[in-house]
């Protein structure tokens, strides 16, 4: 099992500035969250002198806000017209429940049977117009709430205008991680999304394997990616944000642990960005770094990829800009050196995986195996992995 | 009659009332075994990145807590008072086939233990109870979903078989008198739940066949790349798996509607209206299944259909509800254990009713789906509806069956620990599900804020363990120096009520002629005129009949060799190719039981 702690402190130092200042407005929030961070620090001092372990996955860091993957605070049209509609309905089920409630108890304390006092009871076998009454009503009020949940549906069903000039991104959900490609730019990468705001963004999504879920509530419900077929999400970030979520259908072994990563940019920004993507990787002529690009060659290119090379091999992330990336893992693990180099001393400690069960002849990929590198392999091509920017 | 208590003697019985509490012995050690399941998941959560259970061992254990939970436990139990009560209830001194009966038990408790094997051989399934395909299909060499498909085929056939048998009961051997709408609600839930049964298990069962074909002879129906389709499995499953939602939930809803009316002294306010209801909501429990698939990708009109059935599926259970509000109102209620439970069932199921109205509006479910709100709603609707109404009946027919009264000082105990224990344990998953934390995850990392909710339904799961316990304790309390029940402790209105406690083996001394619906309670009163309950004198002493005449099914061996034969077939088909030969060994098994049972003399000459 993988090395745990609270050492939420470690992974603060290592994360973008972008990532810094939000967890800075996280932290003026209250003084509830303060008093937790405080514990939090403690906390993280004390497992850093036990083991000098970390958590990999303490998620506090990357988003601000207490509840990052809250699907009742919409950041997006679509979840905000998810979002209204459920509380609607969430009102109005509050009211009956209340009144069932209300009824129930008054009638176990009106006509509860009190010590010697015994009474005749009438026998009251039914009443035809209160049955009427009792099926209609409901009826009524369902009716009533099917309308806006309809028409709602259609909305967020929708294909993107032709006129709004969606970007499209081809979702692939792999176990346990996420292919993103962009048709519109020709790369692409894996676990963590750029998009732009105020601009909608049409979803592809399929599966190279087992069904997956894509889910990242504050933007929008979830979609499954099924093998053999494609679904779409519509969806749109009003601000620039990161947002976070996790495949929510289960799809075995580390389900837990798919995470993902939408990084929601002004369109400037992610302009800049997705030029940078598109660039070929430029690989390294000297030092550990071109030694490290050595042994990728012999080790990891049978799964992996870096485009403007030899290396295409589409069963495992697409690694040509790995370096600008917060996370890997399934966008479980901090891109650290450190977590890199645990990760390649055996990738199953820190991430449960299968890869005694892969069969790349049909394609089933269940992990990464441990590939008996030794320590100083590890650090080139740590060094390598370094310089795809 | 000799040796009414040796193993023999059960291993062979065809007596309905043996077999029934065959099933509640067995259901209640499957609740054993499914709450430690529960309790090790809530254990792992309690904290975030738990490490209790590795993500091997979790995957296991929620997939074999709702599988036991559902076919090991909640279906058994309800089997378990169905087989002893649905006789004596309308009337009949036996099911209408009473080896079927036993072959149904036997080939149950087979099929549970094969599951249990699984444990001990590798591993248990760990696809999850719904096996989604591909996911169930990807792995052939380890044979964990072999366990699954099988398994669940072989306790479909024990369900099939009793439905069969339970209809055929209904539609054959009521007593004189005892027209349809005049049998008791509890009867004609389980009525409805046999054809549920009936016709929803071969869904179910073409499926797992196409799953274990997938698996092991390289069929690809749910292979995208071999040309078939996974959604294929997920209707196939819920057109199955819906109405068998109503198959864990109608036994409880026609509890409630005996224990209501007993406890408050009066009749079931607007009973056509609750039977049919139950027909209707059995009838449109097939058309609301896509509502599980409303992220799948199925297009907005065949989401809206699926969202308009399943919104109104709401309405025949509102029914049920208003009736029983009905039924109280204006009544002398007694506050029992029974009636507790059944009074908690109300409510609770309110609660798991109005979370299910808001699963059907279909954007919504786009982000509640697969998350812990879905996972609040169902066990509000199986824990706080099918278990308290079952706990109900436990109470209710305990001193029927026992011939002694369960304490109820520790019965209320048990029913206040239970219910607060589960409002605990799932109320916060309410809030954890909308928060973000989708089902099936082995660990949750820091920073969600979903720390504080899943201790706190942690500590309401061993709240639920500590009940269960009390329940236990209760049971022993009983056995030992229980109150003796006499033949009618509540004042009940049903037939099982005119008998001794327990019941003689033939039921009833003779058979009874039914004048009107909840006859034995007009045996005892009569209404005046303005409807008001009116006790008559003690009638005179019934006709003592002639029991010694009565014929009764002969005990038969043939049922358990035929299920064991069933059991090694099974076993051997996991293991392909060289199971094959286990295989023919329990096939040969079987089919000399099947033959000895078809030559078995219909009367025994001993007899009488």
């Amino acid at each position: 099992m993988i090395a745990s702690g609270h050492a939420g402190v470690v992974s603060i130092l290592a994360a973008s500035p972008e990532d810094q200042e939000l967890f800075v407005v996280e932290r003026q929030m209250n003084g509830a969250s303060r008093r937790r961070s405080v514990v939090m620090i403690v906390l993280a001092a004390l497992a850093l002198a036990a083991c000098a372990g970390d958590d990999p996955t303490n998620l506090a860091r990357v988003v601000g806000g207490d509840v990052p993957q809250n699907s009742l605070n919409p950041a997006g049209p679509t979840a905000a017209k998810v979002d209204s509609l459920f509380w609607m309905v969430l009102w109005i089920a509050t009211v009956i429940f209340v009144l069932v409630t209300l009824a129930l108890v008054f009638v176990v304390f009106r006509f509860r049977e009190r010590k010697g006092r015994s009474r005749t009871v009438r026998q009251l076998h039914g009443n035809t117009r209160l049955e009427i009454a009792w099926t209609i009503i409901p009826a009524v009020i369902l009716a009533a709430v099917a309308v806006p949940t309809i028409s709602t549906l259609f909305e967020i069903r929708a294909a993107p205008d032709p006129e709004d000039n969606a970007l499209e991104i081809e979702v692939i959900g792999h176990q346990w991680w996420w292919e993103f490609r962009y048709p519109e730019y020709g790369f692409t990468t894996a676990n963590e999304m750029h998009i732009p705001t105020g601009r909608p963004v049409y979803l592809t999504l399929t599966s190279a394997d087992v069904i997956h879920s894509f889910w990242v509530p504050r933007l929008s419900g979830k979609r499954d990616a099924v093998p053999g077929r494609l679904t779409n999400i519509l969806m749109e970030a009003d601000e620039p944000g990161t947002y976070i979520g996790q495949c929510a259908e289960f799809c075995g072994l580390a389900h837990a642990d798919m995470r993902q990563r939408v990084f929601a940019q002004t369109e400037a920004e992610f302009a800049a960005w997705a030029l940078a993507q598109t660039e070929p990787a430029a690989l390294p002529t000297e030092g550990a770094a071109a030694a490290g690009w050595e042994t990728f060659q012999t080790q990891c290119t049978s799964c992996h990829a870096i485009s403007g090379t030899s290396a295409t091999s589409q069963l495992a992330p697409n690694l040509t800009h790995f370096a600008s990336r917060t996370s890997f893992a399934g966008a479980t693990l901090d891109n650290t050196d450190d977590h890199l180099r645990q990760w390649l001393r055996n990738p199953s400690s820190l991430v449960p995986m299968w890869p005694e069960r892969n069969d790349l002849a049909a394609g089933r990929i269940l992990g990464m195996p441990d590939l008996g590198l030794t320590e100083q392999q590890i650090s080139e091509l740590v060094a390598f992995l370094r310089t795809l920017e | 009659m000799t040796g009414n208590r040796g193993l023999w003697h059960w291993l062979t019985t065809t007596d309905h009332k043996k077999i029934g509490k065959l099933y509640g012995v067995t259901a209640l050690a499957f609740f054993v075994v499914g709450g430690v399941e529960a309790l090790l998941i809530r254990l792992q959560l309690a904290t975030p990145n738990g490490e209790i259970l590795s993500a091997d061992a979790y995957n296991q254990m929620f997939t074999m807590h709702a599988t036991t939970m559902v076919f090991l436990v909640v279906m058994p139990a309800a089997a378990a008072l169905t087989n002893y009560f649905l006789p004596i209830l309308i009337g009949a001194r036996d099911v209408a086939f009473p080896r079927l009966n036993a072959l149904s038990y036997w080939i149950f408790l087979f099929g549970g233990l094969f599951l249990t094997l699984s444990f001990f051989v590798g591993g248990a399934p760990d696809g999850g109870w719904f096996g989604y395909a591909p996911l169930s299909t990807q792995v052939p060499e380890v044979v964990r979903m072999d366990y699954w498909a099988l398994g669940l085929l072989v306790l479909g056939l024990a369900s099939v078989l009793s439905s069969v048998n339970f209809i055929t009961t209904v539609l054959t051997l009521r007593a004189p008198g005892m027209t349809l709408m005049r049998m008791p609600v509890f009867a004609w839930m389980a009525t409805v739940v046999s054809f549920l049964l009936l016709f929803s298990l071969p869904i179910i069962t073409i499926g797992l066949l196409q799953v274990y074909l997938d698996r092991n002879l390289g069929t690809a129906f749910f292979s995208a790349a071999g040309g078939g389709d996974p959604i294929l499995w997920q209707h196939l499953f819920w057109l199955f798996g819906h109405p068998e939602v109503y198959v864990l939930v109608l036994p409880a809803m026609g509890i409630v509607s005996e224990v209501l009316p007993t406890f408050s002294r009066k009749p079931l306010f607007g009973r056509p209206f609750v039977i049919f209801s139950g027909i209707a909501i059995g009838f449109m429990g097939f058309g609301v299944w896509a509502h599980h698939m409303f992220t799948a990708g199925l297009g907005p009109v065949a989401e809206a259909a699926f969202a308009l059935t399943t919104m109104f599926i709401a309405v025949p259970t509102g029914v049920k509800i208003f009736n029983w509000l009905g039924t109280i109102w204006g009544g002398s209620l007694r506050l029992k254990t029974p009636m507790l439970f059944s009074l908690g069932f109300i409510f609770l199921f309110v609660i798991g009713g109005l979370s299910g109205v808001t699963h059907s509006i279909a954007p919504a479910d786009s982000q509640q789906h697969d998350t812990y709100y879905v996972v609040a709603h169902f066990h509000y609707v199986l824990f706080g509806g099918a278990v308290f109404g079952l706990f109900s009946g436990v109470y209710y027919w305990w001193p029927k069956v026992t011939g002694k009264l369960l304490n109820e000082r520790i019965g209320k105990l048990h029913f206040w620990l239970m219910f607060i224990g589960m409002n605990l344990t799932f109320a916060p998953m309410h809030i954890l599900g909308l928060n973000g934390m989708p089902r099936r995850t082995y660990r949750y990392a820091e920073g969600l804020g979903l720390d504080l909710w899943n201790l706190v339904a942690t500590v309401g799961s061993f709240t639920i363990a500590a009940s269960v316990a009390v329940f236990f304790w209760n049971a022993y309390r009983t056995a030992k120096r229980g109150e003796v029940a006499g033949n009618d402790p509540w004042d009940g209105r049903t037939l099982e009520w005119s008998i001794s406690s327990p019941p003689p083996e033939h039921n009833f001394d003779v058979v009874p002629v039914v004048h009107s619906e909840d006859d034995f309670w007009h045996r005892k009163y009569t209404e005046d005129a303005s409807g008001n309950a009116i006790p008559l004198a003690a009638s005179a002493q019934a006709d003592p009949g002639h029991p010694e005449t009565i014929h009764l099914p002969s005990p038969s061996y043939y049922p358990v060799l035929s299920a064991a034969g069933i059991f090694v077939m099974v076993v051997g088909l996991v293991y392909l190719p060289w199971g094959l030969s286990v295989v023919g060994g329990g096939a040969v098994v079987t089919l000399w039981g099947l033959f000895g049972w078809s030559m078995e003399p219909l009367t025994r000459e001993d007899h009488g």
